[in-house]
């Protein structure tokens, strides 16, 4: 039951920076219908900013917590001037170009941004300073209890906040009125005095700073970043997002916390599903690997990033809009 | 392969050899040169790159290994005999690595003294061997030495040798009883992991868990939760620094309390950056002496030549002095005369008794278990033909050199 509950702990903080992620897939494709292959890059930047900001700040003698915060506001301007970058060169001049000329665009961004981050920070993983000191929580008395942390109590709260500040900004606002409209019809948008090329970009560079926000959290809690990191990172998050109906933001966040839990359970619990030595009456070559090696298992935790890429082919086979589907309601 | 305009040196080694049976007869002396042959030991290592330092240091350690070899004005077969350097970027690459194989095969050198990394040592050492050049590396994986090559040699302990070290450090020393142990699936990790465990089982050490991961994760808290389960007293994991950082971080965060090992791999000064405070208390075995335990005379020759030893130098240096070695006792500079000489070779070098086993192995390999202690790697204890010694540090005892990034 602990080691079940631990598990449950790691998902939902995976998922809550996944869902992160996502939002800002699938806020660019509610927009454009389009998806930006560079926002995993966005994140990465991020990450590297907040990383430069904090060391660079972390001998000034400065509270760790404000220390942090700048870290991150200087991750989100300028994640945000990458997403309007992003915007500029790969979508703004290919807008009614055919559907498979800014994928291309984008995917060659990535690339470009991800070369840009070798040369400025090195190919050798860096280490996040960690200047908050982690302080662990026990959900129970005994030695094996799960336990929590307050960075990943701060993540999930973190998430939670931005998730909800995004919601009122789209329901709540002008800019998000001005921002389904475009999502619904951009030509008739236009024509009731909506400009659709800044609430096009409005869209980027929103996504852009839940980008950095994600890149900040992803390097606090694991303590390490490097200039690939964004790359699986995006896939899932996209993953997630089309798992949960691409477009729809709560759609985003359940396909999020989903995919973070599916990985940690799959991680956790498919090596014991799939022992040899349970499985031994399937074919005979199990039996003897079962004789030889009686704790080896077909997928180990190794496999981790296969779960959540099967469950998601399984959910298109037979829900291809999304388990909440694409248009329900309002795109954002 | 292009045809590069050949150096007059290579010139005269390749005039010599192919004077019959390899029996190099007397050069007739240029005007101004001293009568006698010179011949071409070869550098091979990463000069360019992210291990260029590493690289370097070993060219060094060649270097000042022919420096020593020329001062003793050797006369072999009754020829005076003066050794030179040709030191080649192999880039950590093995593409790289094995055309440059076929240029120093082609540039007929006497001997290679390198390749760094395992991944290149495998593919270019067939080519050597292929053309009858005695090679005498680092590189860590065993498959170097196991693959029945001949002239293939290894100044360091293997990977085969570095596992078991680790195994009866912790279950004497550590008193561990339950070891949890996970590797990254790389031919490194794995096969290092492997070796731990068979020891482990041999001593009657109960393996609870075998977790694998990959070596492009960030997250491993799904199989540390697994292993938190099963309350192991040590966890060992086969991989390099960047999952062995943060694994420990993780492991400290999910609140497990057993003791770290890792293999030379996570015997890195990066340790303390990638784990932060966590890092204190790991324990790791690389294969070799500490640096400050290498001989007195070869340090301090070093440093004064080129500044301090940042890791292999020393045992470049012995490479190539037992490629001498063997030179004086066949009494030939011929690669075919000489290179079977290796195996029987026994002299004191910087590293202590420089001999190898049939297999080209170095014979009674040392093996360091090293401790972070604040932030720094501490010998703790040296591991030679499966008997661990608590390490004593040399009198006089200037600052410990720290170990670097360990072989891949």
């Amino acid at each position: 039951m602990d080691t079940f509950l631990q598990q449950v702990v790691n998902g939902l903080t995976l998922g809550a920076v996944y869902a992160v992620v996502a939002l800002g897939y699938t806020m660019v494709y509610g927009i454009v219908q389009l998806i930006n292959f560079a926002h995993g890059e966005v994140v990465m930047i991020g990450c590297m900013v907040a990383f430069t900001v904090i060391v660079a700040l972390a001998s000034a003698g400065l509270p760790p917590m404000l220390v942090l915060a700048l870290g991150a506001l200087a991750a989100i301007a300028v994640c945000m001037a990458v997403g309007y970058g992003i915007e500029r060169v790969a979508y703004r001049p290919l807008r009614n170009a055919p559907r498979l000329a800014p994928l291309i665009t984008a995917i060659g961004l990535s690339i470009v941004l991800q070369h840009l981050a070798l040369l400025v920070w090195g190919r050798s993983y860096i280490a996040f300073p960690q200047i908050i000191e982690v302080k662990l929580y026990r959900l129970g008395n005994a030695e094996t209890s799960a336990t929590i942390s307050n960075v990943q109590i701060a993540i999930v709260v973190a998430s939670a906040v931005m998730m909800a500040a995004l919601l009122a900004l789209v329901y709540r606002t002008r800019m998000g009125i001005a921002m389904r409209a475009t999502s619904q019809n951009p030509a008739v948008a236009g024509l009731m005095g909506i400009d659709v090329n800044r609430t096009i970009a409005q869209t980027f560079l929103i996504g852009a700073a839940l980008g950095a926000v994600a890149g900040v959290m992803v390097g606090a809690y694991y303590g390490i970043a490097h200039y690939q990191m964004g790359f699986m990172l995006g896939l899932k998050a996209f993953s997630a997002a089309v798992l949960g109906g691409i477009g729809n933001l709560a759609g985003a966040v359940l396909g999020g916390l989903l995919m973070g839990l599916i990985e940690a359970m799959g991680a956790g619990y498919m090596g014991d599903f799939t022992r040899v030595c349970t499985l031994d009456t399937l074919l005979p070559g199990f039996a003897e690997a079962c004789a030889s090696n009686p704790d080896a298992s077909l997928l180990g935790s190794n496999y981790k990033d296969v779960y959540a890429f099967i469950v998601l082919i399984l959910v298109l086979v037979f829900r291809p809009s999304g388990l909440l589907g694409e248009r329900v309601g309002d795109r954002a | 392969m292009p045809i590069r305009p050949l150096a007059w040196p290579t010139l005269v080694v390749l005039a010599l050899l192919s004077t019959g049976c390899g029996k190099p007869e007397p050069e007739p002396a240029k005007k101004g040169e001293p009568a006698g042959v010179t011949v071409t030991l070869a550098h091979a290592g990463p000069l360019t790159g992210a291990l260029s330092h590493l690289g370097k240091d070993d060219e060094n350690g060649v270097a000042l290994a022919i420096e020593r070899a020329n001062a003793r004005k050797l006369v072999i077969d009754g020829t005076p005999v003066t050794f030179k350097l040709q030191s080649e970027d192999d880039q950590a690459d093995p593409k790289v690595g094995t055309t440059v194989a076929q240029k120093l095969v082609d540039a007929k050198v006497a001997a290679v003294i390198g390749h760094l990394n395992s991944g290149v040592t495998l593919p270019a050492s067939e080519i050597y061997s292929r053309a009858g050049v005695p090679v005498v590396t680092v590189s860590s994986s065993p498959l170097v030495t196991t693959r029945g090559l001949k002239g293939v040699f290894r100044t360091l302990g293997s990977d085969a040798e570095l596992g078991p070290a680790m195994a009866a450090y912790l279950a004497s020393e550590r008193k561990a009883r339950r070891v949890a142990i996970i590797d990254d699936k790389t031919a490194y990790g794995e096969g290092l992991a492997n070796e731990v465990e068979k020891a482990l089982k041999a001593a009657n050490v109960a393996i609870v868990a075998r977790e694998r991961i990959t070596d492009k994760d960030t997250d491993f808290k799904a199989p540390l939760t697994r292993i938190k389960a099963k309350q192991p007293d040590a966890i060992f994991h086969g991989g390099m620094d960047a999952t062995a950082g943060p694994i420990l971080k993780q492991a400290r965060e999910l609140g497990i309390r057993a003791s770290f090992a890792f293999g030379d791999g996570g015997c890195s000064d990066a340790m303390p950056r990638l784990a932060g405070a966590a890092a204190d208390g790991l324990v790791c075995a690389m294969a070799g002496l500490p640096l400050e335990a290498t001989s007195r005379e070869f340090r301090e020759r070093f440093q004064a030549r080129f500044g301090e030893v940042r890791l292999y130098a020393p045992y470049f240096y012995d490479g190539a002095l037992a490629v001498v070695e063997a030179m004086v006792k066949a009494n030939s500079v011929d690669p075919a005369r000489f290179g079977p000489v290796l195996h029987d070779v026994s002299f004191a070098g910087a590293t202590g008794t420089v001999a190898f086993d049939a297999s080209g192995g170095r014979r009674d390999a040392e093996i360091t278990i090293y401790a972070m202690q604040g932030g720094k790697l501490v010998p703790r204890s040296v591991v030679k033909g499966g008997m661990a010694t608590a390490y004593t540090p040399p009198p006089p005892a200037a600052a410990p050199p720290q170990p670097e990034t360990a072989r891949k």
